[in-house]
């Protein structure tokens, strides 16, 4: 019977027909450059004309901030009487408080020394001793620098957001992976969300919930669905043609095939979204205490608004275990899956048997902790790390901060990068007339890509215009722009340097490793301390941040160029430096380029948090309206940053990455 | 034709998807249902809902809000270990911007502001209009908001006092951020400040650079003071950093009623200095008719300027945690607070 169906499309190809429009649409470089320039000519004239001045004609500008400041009201007035809210979103919220309440009643009910070790022997079984030890460090450390109740708080609403942001994500990859019509729609939107910083989420949820963990709960499960969405499509989108073939030619119906076929080919790619997805709500987790998420975030943000860097490191310590933690484990476990290996433990307990186990060996340590009387951390175990980490600091500043002698401070560097780079820069942007940079992004995306991400480029571009925001967008611009430039000229060097050099890499990857698990927030500390306020430190997180991305792509990049071409150049005796330049960069620069892209959506979504630490700008505008409750700031703002972020995505975005749809 | 022909080639993979999606959409509709049998089915308002992580030892709870200054924060230290050590309550304490803090106090999620600057919009709409909130009194601290210069420059300089004055001045104020105007420092974007308006109405040539955080701006002034360099910068009092870097404040134009007046109706016509303000106290209305001992001791709640100021030193200057810096100051007054315990 199944015979006469015709056999599954086994790759989508978005591509319109050949032929006709196409031939058109694809033209070489110089055709494009050509067909510009002439739409320009035609254009710029007109627009110079009608409306003067480099600024954003204030003719073309929409104010939205009457119709926002009445949604506000609107909402505030209403919320506790209008059935959307009572009948559906008190509801939403009300789930979320209570599974949150339950999670964390349950792990203040283990007490500390039941959550210990629960908590170790869960990584122990997922991913073997090593990482079990590492769990137990985290929960010793965040114990003993006294941050267990806020620890205990983070994982509470970890639990439940990730829960929720898999669930969610796979329910959506699975709509996705199964049918054409829903991939189509849900893909642009997806890779759309995967560009933008984590900040612009804030204020919506926010505004609609209110400063609380519901909202920070759901910010946090909006960012961290979509890698699960994604992956989970892609996975079952990828299943080999032949074995699904073999399956449903066995006659097994669409549930079979899905539940034993297809989902499990798809494991690895489930696993690899699950650990993303937990990355990126840890990470969303600590910056949602903007809007009221308790815990470790809040600490941060606590000690930040009083540059008490003791403190804050007190609480970032914590956070930077966890995130170690939570990405060996995933990573341990899906390594195992893949590999088909058996999980460690004694040889007699397998399966259910041995999770009942290790149930009862936390139970029976829950109840030794009761019995001896301390439910939290006990109070006289505290290791107060504040104090001598602020001396310290205080010692920095003396020493570096200003008047070094030959070299200058860090405060005299920050303020000469602020002149001579960001100011100049900053203003030359402005200068620019607004159809100049238009027609800069336009040829950029062009080139790069197709004519698609131009148009979407080009009108993300404008639509920060028309918000009004075009100065503080050219502001970040200048801050982004510097930013990239700094870690591309870092990443490149020190991923060259690598690539050359085993043992160098060897050492780099453990440091690579804990500076990419780390969340955005915690960047912002020590640049505080070294580069005072202002737009430098901004950018200095901002190049600390996407600095190991940069670094690790260049690196593998450089190092899959194929043996045979290396080998062919030292042969025909050409230098190190000369295969380098000649063979290997050009050979990798897919790879390169994808490190640019990768570098600047990092990079942006640290430069628009470096508003808490005097960045100014877009960034600025998203917090002093989260912290005025100024929606129409804060929202027109954030709007920005995702037009902002997506203009920066296409005119980066290779062609070959849309086609193969391996981003990130 | 070709059309229907595309249609049929793709129809298998559209059928073995569809009877997933259903099951996608039950599933979430499932989970939807569970989610209204979770929370009881009926009308849920989420403006009565309080934080999971409250109260969570199962004992009478407090939360209070603590703003970013320091002087706030020397209130909530004292009120919080007094409700703690005498009246045995748990507090929680939430940092919340000035303006979301209302908010959260007419939701419940706050039960009180103890340290207000006065914010006529919210008190509009959340006293007169919603009686969500209610008034708690005077905290007994009087604030000023103004503009200061170290007084080490004021004094080579006493005309820089006078606002009028202050353009000749703006060449020595320009930093990197200003450009080529002179720095008005600013601190955190949520306090209460009209400076651009005045900066505007006043044709001065300056720049207003907010700092971010006041703590920015503390550690700001403290470097140019080390230095001896001469800075204008928002500040307001009771402040502690007065005691370490004297400051002098530069007269603005008057303030009176009519320009108040018109700076509610539109806050970018404002051109008077800031008032004098007396510091209130806000409750939680159902909070405040409870009638619990924590409602009658936050009500009771009151000292002065310099009780306020010592405690803000200890936590600010001395680096103590507010927990110490609160005993040590009850320890030394019990005068003071013994007036606010509720009689028994």
């Amino acid at each position: 019977m199944s015979t006469l169906a015709p056999p599954p499309r086994p790759v989508v190809d978005l591509a319109p027909p050949a032929g006709g429009p196409r031939a058109l649409l694809r033209p070489r470089p110089v055709h494009k450059l050509a067909l510009l320039a002439l739409l320009a000519a035609v254009l710029v004239p007109v627009a110079a004309l009608t409306w003067s001045g480099a600024q954003w004609p204030a003719g073309l500008t929409v104010d939205v901030s009457g119709p926002l400041g009445d949604t506000t009201d609107w909402i505030i007035d209403n919320r506790d009487s209008h059935p959307l809210f009572v009948y559906f979103l008190g509801h939403l919220s009300n789930a979320v408080v209570l599974s949150v309440r339950g999670v964390y009643l349950l792990l203040l009910a283990l007490g500390w020394i039941g959550v210990t070790a629960g908590g170790t022997l869960l990584a122990w079984r997922l991913a073997g001793a090593r990482i079990a030890a590492l769990t137990l460090v985290f929960f010793l450390v965040s114990g003993g620098l006294g941050m267990w109740v806020p620890t205990m708080q983070t994982l509470a609403l970890m639990v439940v957001a990730v829960f929720v942001s898999a669930l969610v994500g796979a329910l959506l990859g699975l709509a996705a992976g199964l049918s054409e019509r829903t991939f189509r729609l849900l893909r642009p939107v997806l890779d759309t969300m995967q560009v933008l910083p984590a900040f612009a989420y804030l204020l919506p949820v926010a505004l609609v919930f209110g400063n609380g963990v519901p909202a920070a709960l759901l910010a946090t499960v909006i960012y961290a669905a979509p890698p699960m969405a994604r992956l989970t499509a892609l996975g079952l989108r990828g299943a080999d043609a032949t074995v699904i073939e073999a399956v449903s030619s066995l006659g097994a119906t669409g549930r079979q095939k899905l539940l034993t076929a297809r989902l499990p080919l798809a494991r690895k790619e489930l696993l690899l979204g699950l650990n993303q997805t937990i990355m990126m709500a840890l990470s969303m987790v600590v910056i949602a205490s903007m809007i009221g998420a308790a815990g470790l975030g809040d600490r941060v943000y606590q000690a930040l608004s009083t540059v008490d860097v003791g403190a804050a490191l007190a609480a970032a310590l914590p956070i930077v275990l966890l995130a170690i933690v939570m990405d060996r484990t995933t990573a341990a476990a899906g390594e195992r899956l893949g590999a088909g290996g058996t999980p460690p433990g004694p040889g007699g307990l397998r399966g259910p048997l041995l999770w009942a186990a290790l149930a009862a060996v936390t139970a029976v340590f829950a109840v030794a902790g009761r019995l001896s009387g301390s439910r939290v951390w006990p109070t006289g175990g505290t290791l107060e790390i504040a104090r001598p980490v602020n001396d310290f600091k205080e010692w920095m500043v003396d020493h570096l901060y200003s008047g070094v002698p030959v070299v200058g401070g860090t405060a005299d560097w920050a303020g000469r990068f602020t002149d001579w780079v960001l100011n100049p820069l900053r203003d030359g942007l402005t200068a620019l007339p607004w159809y100049g940079t238009l027609l800069v992004v336009a040829a950029l995306a062009w080139l790069i890509g197709t004519w698609r991400t131009a148009l979407t480029a080009v009108l993300a571009m404008a639509a920060i215009g028309v918000l009004g925001v075009w100065e503080p967008s050219m502001n970040t611009l200048s801050q982004v722009l510097a930013a990239l430039a700094v870690t591309l000229v870092l990443g490149f060097a020190v991923g060259v340097f690598a690539a050359g050099s085993r043992r160098f890499e060897a050492l780099l990857r453990p440091v690579l490793d804990v500076l990419q698990t780390m969340p955005q927030f915690v960047y912002l500390i020590p640049v505080v301390a070294l580069f005072a306020v202002g737009r430098a430190p901004a950018v200095a997180a901002a190049v600390v941040y996407a600095l190991p991305a940069v670094i690790r792509i260049t690196t593998q990049g450089l190092r899959q160029v194929d043996p045979a071409a290396v080998e062919a150049a030292r042969s025909l005796g050409a230098t190190r430096w000369q295969t380098l330049r000649q063979v290997q960069l050009p050979l990798a620069r897919p790879a390169l380029l994808l490190a640019v892209n990768q570098g600047v959506v990092l990079v942006l979504a640290v430069v628009v948090i470096g508003g808490l630490v005097g960045g100014g700008a877009l960034g600025y505008d998203v917090v002093t309206g989260l912290a005025t409750g100024d929606l129409a700031l804060g929202l027109v703002a954030g709007v920005a940053i995702v037009c902002l972020g997506l203009v920066l995505d296409r005119v980066t975005q290779p062609t070959e990455r849309r086609s193969t749809g391996k981003g990130a | 034709m070709s059309r229907i022909r595309y249609r049929t080639r793709t129809q298998p993979p559209a059928t073995a998807g569809g009877r997933p999606r259903t099951r996608a959409a039950g599933a979430a509709l499932l989970a939807g249902t569970a989610l209204l049998a979770l929370s009881g089915c009926g009308k849920a308002d989420m403006t009565k809902q309080a934080s999971p992580f409250a109260a969570a030892a199962g004992s009478k709870s407090v939360t209070l809000s603590v703003q970013t200054w320091v002087g706030a924060q020397a209130n909530v230290a004292v009120a919080k270990y007094l409700l703690e050590h005498e009246l045995d309550y748990h507090v929680d304490t939430v940092q919340i911007d000035e303006i979301p803090a209302w908010d959260a106090l007419s939701q419940g999620r706050v039960d009180a502001i103890l340290e207000d600057w006065g914010h006529p919009d919210q008190e509009a709409r959340y006293i007169e209009d919603k009686k969500t909130i209610t008034a708690g009194g005077d905290l007994g601290v009087t604030g000023h908001i103004g503009w200061f210069v170290p007084t080490y420059w004021a004094k080579q300089h006493p005309e820089v006092t006078d606002w009028k004055n202050l353009n000749k001045f703006a060449k020595q104020l320009r930093t990197p951020e200003s450009g080529n105007k002179g720095q008005l420092m600013d601190g955190s974007p949520s306090y209460v400040t009209n400076d651009k308006a005045l900066v505007k109405n006043l044709k001065l040539d300056y720049e207003v650079v907010f700092a971010g955080s006041e703590a920015a701006q503390i550690t700001q002034i403290q470097q140019f003071a080390k230095e001896k360099k001469p800075f204008l910068s928002y500040w307001y009092e009771p402040q502690w950093l007065f005691n370490q870097v004297p400051m002098t404040e530069v007269k603005l134009p008057k303030y009176t009623d009519e320009c108040a007046e018109k700076g509610t109706e539109d806050p970018t016509t404002v051109d008077c200095a800031y008032p004098k303000t007396p510091l209130q106290k806000f409750l939680n209305t159902d909070f405040a008719k409870s009638g619990s001992a924590a409602a009658k001791f936050l009500k009771a709640f009151h000292w002065t300027k310099d009780d306020q100021n010592t405690v803000s030193e200890l936590i600010a200057s001395q680096g103590l945690s507010a927990d110490e810096a609160a005993e040590r100051w009850v320890e030394k007054n019990p005068e003071v607070w013994k007036e606010w315990l509720p009689k028994k």
